[in-house]
């Protein structure tokens, strides 16, 4: 059987993955997306999005991701929920695996974002849902009146602690440095809430219990509590990529191009969204990157196909 | 087919022969929001051979405390009511296809 070329596979379905997809199917370009397993990137895992314009009340982080897919979708984009276990750039068409298809295009745009990052102490897999938690939004409710450990210095921790205060007794963010580097408006929540607590230039070193979280080791003592909420940031998701595209000492994505600015070293490979970007890591940022992916993506395969 | 919504008077007697998988869910969860399509595919694929459940936490506060849910989603995998599996977190349809086959299936 001959394998149907596409025009564009994008992997990720993310806000720079989606967005890539409206624009590369609004072009007439034949766009598959491999939208992984677990579909729509970090925002999933959120709440309320207040800084994503033209929603002037806020949108939930699901629902955001829904409409979007929903939008590319509805103009033809494919979608399959399936992970990439494998991708060859050495020659086109390219061709990228999943579990259940090989797949090739004529040109790829990676949008495969970024990866949680758990704190690697000795008993924290193992007490996975059992209060260690990467996600205050899912669990804080199974902590009604308890005292949980947020562990992290950026919005998000901000974010996780904030959110907890609404279940909660007690919420003590453990922080290796002095400052946090959260923004200043999500720092000024943290600090007139009665209900949170900081202990600087800590690190947390283990988290104790058996059956269940009952505290944590830090490096400036032990704290008795119930949950362990990491937020400690992401990693770029290019375990996949790493000797097929050029990738940074922190192992973003390079984009290399000259002419078409997102391209990777790999011609005809385009990088978008937070696997290439180190600094912003917004989802509107991710958003413009799709965009500027799939222009690219469309004037590089006009001229070269 | 969607799964069948369990509650505290009859989830006993639903698991308590054969192989059941047991989603614990609650609206307000955004990844149970990915879990949720999977679970009814799932349950339309297997019916006949495993009974495929959903329980909503906020409705059904002491099952999830009975089992220990503290994350969501969580799916649990019993054989003649007695609990041989736990998937914490949307794992995706792979990590349900590797929870059922603890029971052989």
């Amino acid at each position: 059987m001959l394998m149907e070329i596409y025009d564009v596979i994008i992997m990720g379905s993310g806000p720079a993955g989606l967005t890539a997809g409206i624009y590369t199917s609004r072009a007439n370009l034949k766009t598959l997306m491999v939208a992984g397993s677990k579909w729509g990137g970090q925002l999933m895992l959120t709440t309320m999005v207040e800084n994503f314009p033209g929603f002037p009340e806020g949108i939930q982080g699901p629902d955001l991701m829904a409409a979007m897919r929903k939008q590319a979708e509805r103009f033809e984009v494919e979608i399959k929920d399936e992970d990439v276990t494998g991708v060859d750039f050495s020659s086109r068409p390219f061709q990228i695996s999943t579990q259940d298809s090989v797949l090739s295009a004529q040109a790829v745009i990676v949008a495969t974002g970024a990866e949680f990052k758990w704190l690697g102490l000795p008993n924290e897999q193992k007490l996975i849902g059992r209060g260690v938690s990467a996600c205050a939004t899912c669990d804080g409710a199974f902590f009604k009146d308890k005292k949980v450990v947020v562990v992290g210095g950026g919005d998000a921790a901000m974010e996780e602690a904030l959110y907890l205060t609404k279940f909660v007794g007690e919420v003590t963010i453990v922080h290796r440095r002095a400052e946090f580097k959260a923004s200043k408006i999500m720092q000024d929540k943290v600090f007139a809430n009665a209900k949170i607590k900081v202990n600087w230039n800590s690190e947390v070193k283990d988290v104790l219990g058996e059956s269940k979280v009952e505290g944590v080791v830090t490096t400036t003592g032990s704290i008795e509590c119930d949950g362990l909420f990491v937020a400690i940031g992401h990693t770029p998701a290019t375990k996949l990529f790493a000797e097929k595209i050029d990738l940074d000492p922190k192992f973003f994505a390079k984009r290399l191009g000259e002419k078409y600015p997102t391209m990777s070293n790999i011609e005809g490979v385009f990088v978008a969204g937070d696997v290439h970007d180190c600094r912003y890591r917004q989802a509107i940022t991710a958003a413009g990157y799709g965009c500027e992916a799939a222009l690219d993506a469309e004037r590089w395969l006009s001229e070269n196909t | 087919m969607a799964a069948a919504h369990l509650t505290k008077a009859d989830f006993d007697e639903k698991i308590k022969t054969g192989v059941a998988m047991v989603d614990f869910w609650a609206e307000w969860c955004g990844p149970c929001k990915m879990a949720a399509p999977v679970i009814d595919q799932l349950s339309d694929e297997y019916a006949g051979k495993v009974l495929i459940g959903k329980v909503d936490v906020d409705a059904e506060g002491e099952l999830a405390q009975k089992f220990g849910v503290m994350s969501i989603p969580t799916v649990i995998l019993f054989k003649d009511g007695v609990e041989i599996g736990r998937q914490v977190g949307f794992a995706g349809k792979q990590g349900y296809l590797d929870l059922l086959k603890k029971a052989g299936i």
